[in-house]
């Protein structure tokens, strides 16, 4: 029987680790990732994780750490944010291709320069195509349970990728938030020990890593990628059985009022609370809005993403990161790519803003909304615009 | 017989393109490379081992008889083998055509 | 002939076969096999980005009959690290290897010295139990003989070649064994295939001892050197008794001269066959060699068996 508990997001991760009862955490102490390892730490110390806590010298190192132990078949969990996930970004894409099933939960944070621990996408996005499995949670009970899953869709045969629990760095990381904490007894059924199928072993040795020249390093990439591509109705799958079983549905795409909206939100992150308040304030005025929420990023759920802005003549999209020098932010990229075959697509409209811990309200939201109208249904000619910084 | 690197289709990749046949690089022919080989003297040779200890293949192994012999597909005819031999008994020879 | 070989090969305890891409007369991929072979097949070995890692693991195949894993460049004793506490994890709690398993980190001099120091810093302070091995040969000679922190004074490389305006490397090699040693560990030894023995003797040393171990092969680069094939061991055996690479070890503190020359050799004799030394003039080489006799004395002071400092009266 879960225990309902008010803590911030980091110590939910912290939690969900302590569950999966992980075997080693390499880490790095990061803005706004430190209450997480910080808790993690506390628990191996009193005994609560057995687990072996790698003291690494950089992010670097911690993800190579992370590398090296599941090599071997260990449960390996770790967390970062911002500069450290740039600072990692090599290794990445090696755990990836490697097939290795390492969770890491990122605190997303806005990178340098100028310096700014606080919230935003810019790291993620800066990521986008490293091969990992990658989605968004936008409160504490989301990340807590996010984490889980993650384990389990890792290390799931049919999938055997790593997995990146996005949430917003100190919007989700330090806000201290009611949610329902597993008991260890309630999740054994839904998480088997961990059984990485061609581990490091001298009794069956296997080579890693072997360099792949022009002659067929193509082939090694288009199977990567066709594999990440098919997990998406696995991860389906599981959030589908974690729902069945626990009652928290988690879906690749999830909509709010959307049934029969001519104008849709499209964001990612915990912002999608503000705006989910505001596409209520707007639909008490008769404005028929509704918010999709984007919530797998990695792969891409195509088919769900159109499905779901199918009603809509409008679509604003939301986003906290800017692409420099690019026509549109990363996320509005992704929508615009996805619905350009689209015979009857909607007109898409991108917003920007968020950064560096800057906060979006439930009203500016409104304001996006009137802004956004104004936009497309005169036809101007803007591809996107900030919101929220001041001219 | 297994696939080369130039035949294999993405669908023949391995998991994570781990290769899990213990030393099956041993198929390819290093031996195309010498352009001289080693000739040992059995008259002279000692069977101290030391050839064996100090070829970088490693490809000399001992024959029935316990003489170190070069096998002629993997030697790269370095000729540390004759330079480092204590009895001279390794000579190198040219390759012909 | 060539399936006999390779059973006689596996039966001798080889863990490294034939058929590899090296270049011929390389003495970086001997002192591998001797390494290798010492430490026996219950190893997980991690490779850096280099010569040894190329030449071995052309995909879809391998030279290795041990469980290797190549990451990157910078990260083999990072790597090494997650793998020897996700081992030590695994047994606690019943799963993995029944038998006690060896990790080792190999990386060349430049993943070792440059790149890759500060993975290898963290590994030695956090105490892990671990082999690292350095296979110096002095250089970045995979991407084409550029210099690192371990090519000596005076060679000429593809970046720090010699002209009108340079002699080549104008610094001096960095002392890594005594680095590692600033890390409290309790085993750090040099070491050359040209001595298989004396190799052997300290791999299985530190396979023993509890904690980090890190051991300086000396790597004889025909290719990179300008030298002739054949003399690998030779210029490896001219180093130790010239004094510039002294075979030794510290063990739990304790220095030793694992080989003591009497007679330091003149270094021009190990110069002579190299090419990168080649167009060093007799003034520099003369400077070389003074820093030599002394940095050898300043070894046989730690070793506890003499050593004069300059300024002390000659001896008798």
């Amino acid at each position: 029987m879960s225990t309902r508990v008010g803590a911030e997001g980091s110590f939910a991760v912290a939690d969900a680790v302590r569950l999966a009862d992980v075997d080693v955490v390499p880490a790095y102490p990061i803005t706004p990732q430190t209450h997480v390892v910080e808790r993690i730490s506390e628990m191996i110390a009193d005994g609560d994780l057995d687990a072996k806590f790698i003291y690494v010298e950089s992010e670097h190192s911690a993800m190579s750490a992370c590398l090296g132990a599941a090599a071997v078949g260990a449960r390996t969990f770790t967390s970062t944010a911002g500069q450290g996930l740039e600072l990692m970004h090599e290794v990445l894409y090696l755990v990836s291709s490697m097939r290795l099933p390492v969770v890491m939960a990122v605190a997303d944070r806005a990178l340098s320069g100028p310096l700014n621990v606080w919230g935003d996408h810019s790291d993620a996005m800066a990521t986008r195509d490293c091969g990992w499995i990658q989605y968004f949670a936008e409160n504490a009970q989301e990340v807590h349970d996010l984490t889980l899953c993650a384990f389990r869709i890792a290390e799931d045969p049919a999938v055997l990728f790593p997995v990146m629990v996005h949430m917003d760095g100190f919007h989700v990381s330090h806000v201290v938030e009611p949610y329902f904490r597993f008991e260890p007894e309630e999740i054994t059924a839904f998480l088997p020990p961990i059984n990485f199928p061609l581990p490091l072993d001298p009794n069956r040795p296997v080579t890693m890593g072997a360099f792949a020249p022009p002659a067929v390093y193509s082939e090694c990439r288009k199977a990567q990628e066709v594999a990440l591509r098919s997990t998406k109705d696995r991860i389906a799958a599981v959030w589908q059985e974690f729902g069945d079983r626990y009652g928290r549905l988690y879906k690749p795409i999830e909509t709010y009022r959307t049934e029969d909206a001519d104008t849709i939100l499209v964001a990612i992150g915990s912002f999608n609370q503000m705006a989910a308040v505001a596409v209520d304030s707007l639909r008490a005025a008769g404005q028929k809005v509704g918010l999709v929420r984007l919530r797998l990023w990695r792969p891409f759920p195509l088919q769900e993403f159109r499905q779901a802005v199918r009603p809509a003549k409008n679509l604003l999209v939301f986003e906290r990161a800017l692409s420099y020098g690019g026509t549109v932010g990363p996320v509005c990229s992704e929508v615009k790519a996805a619905l350009y075959r689209q015979k009857h697509a909607p007109a898409v409209m991108n917003f920007i803003g968020g950064l560096g811990g800057r906060d979006m309200s439930p009203k500016q939201f409104e304001a996006m909304f009137q802004r956004g109208q104004e936009i497309l249904n005169n036809n101007l000619d803007i591809e996107y615009e900030t919101i929220g910084i001041r001219e | 017989m297994a696939k080369k690197d130039f035949e294999m289709t993405w669908k023949d990749i391995p998991l994570g393109a781990i290769i899990t046949e213990p030393g099956n690089a041993s198929e390819y022919k290093t031996g195309d490379w010498r352009s001289q080989r080693p000739v040992l003297d059995r008259a002279k040779c000692v069977k101290c081992g030391l050839c064996f200890s100090l070829c970088p293949e490693p490809c000399i192994v001992k024959d029935d008889e316990g003489y170190y012999v070069a096998d002629l597909y993997y030697c790269k005819g370095c000729g540390i083998c004759a330079y480092e031999c204590p009895k001279e008994a390794i000579t190198i020879v040219q390759e012909e055509h | 002939m060539k399936a006999t070989t390779l059973q006689k090969m596996k039966e001798a305890g080889e863990i490294f076969m034939p058929g590899h891409r090296a270049c011929i007369g390389c003495g970086e991929v001997l002192a591998m096999r001797q390494v290798c072979k010492a430490l026996g097949k219950d190893i997980i070995i991690v490779n850096a980005t280099g010569c040894m890692e190329i030449i071995s693991s052309p995909f879809p195949t391998t030279n290795w009959m041990v469980p290797w894993v190549h990451a990157l460049f910078e990260n083999n004793a990072a790597v090494a690290s997650g793998i020897e506490a996700g081992l030590e994890m695994m047994k606690r709690k019943g799963r993995g290897p029944a038998q006690e398993v060896t990790v080792v980190a190999m990386g060349g001099d430049g993943a070792t010295f440059d790149i890759g120091i500060q993975a290898l810093s963290g590994a030695l302070e956090r105490g892990h139990n671990f082999i690292y091995v350095c296979f110096d040969n002095e250089g970045y000679m995979n991407t084409g003989i550029q210099r690192t922190s371990a090519t000596p004074y005076g060679a000429t490389t593809t970046t720090s070649p010699h002209g009108k305006n340079s002699i080549g490397q104008t610094t001096e090699k960095k002392d890594m064994p005594l680095i590692a040693l600033a890390h409290h560990i309790p085993y750090v030894a040099t070491m050359s295939p040209s001595y298989p023995t004396d190799l052997a003797r300290k791999v299985k040393k530190a396979k023993e001892i509890k904690g980090p171990a890190f051991l300086h092969v000396f790597s004889v680069c025909p290719t990179g050197w300008g030298s002739n094939p054949e003399l690998a061991i030779e210029l490896g055996r001219l180093a130790v008794e010239t004094g510039l690479f002294p075979l030794g070890e510290c063990v739990y503190g304790k220095y030793d001269l694992t080989r003591q020359v009497k007679e330091l050799r003149p270094i021009r004799d190990y110069f002579k066959h190299q090419r990168r030394f080649r167009h060093l003039p007799d003034d520099i080489i003369d400077q070389i060699q003074e820093r030599v006799r002394d940095r050898y004395e300043e070894v046989k002071r730690k070793c506890g068996i003499g050593g004069r400092r300059a300024g002390d009266p000659p001896a008798p």
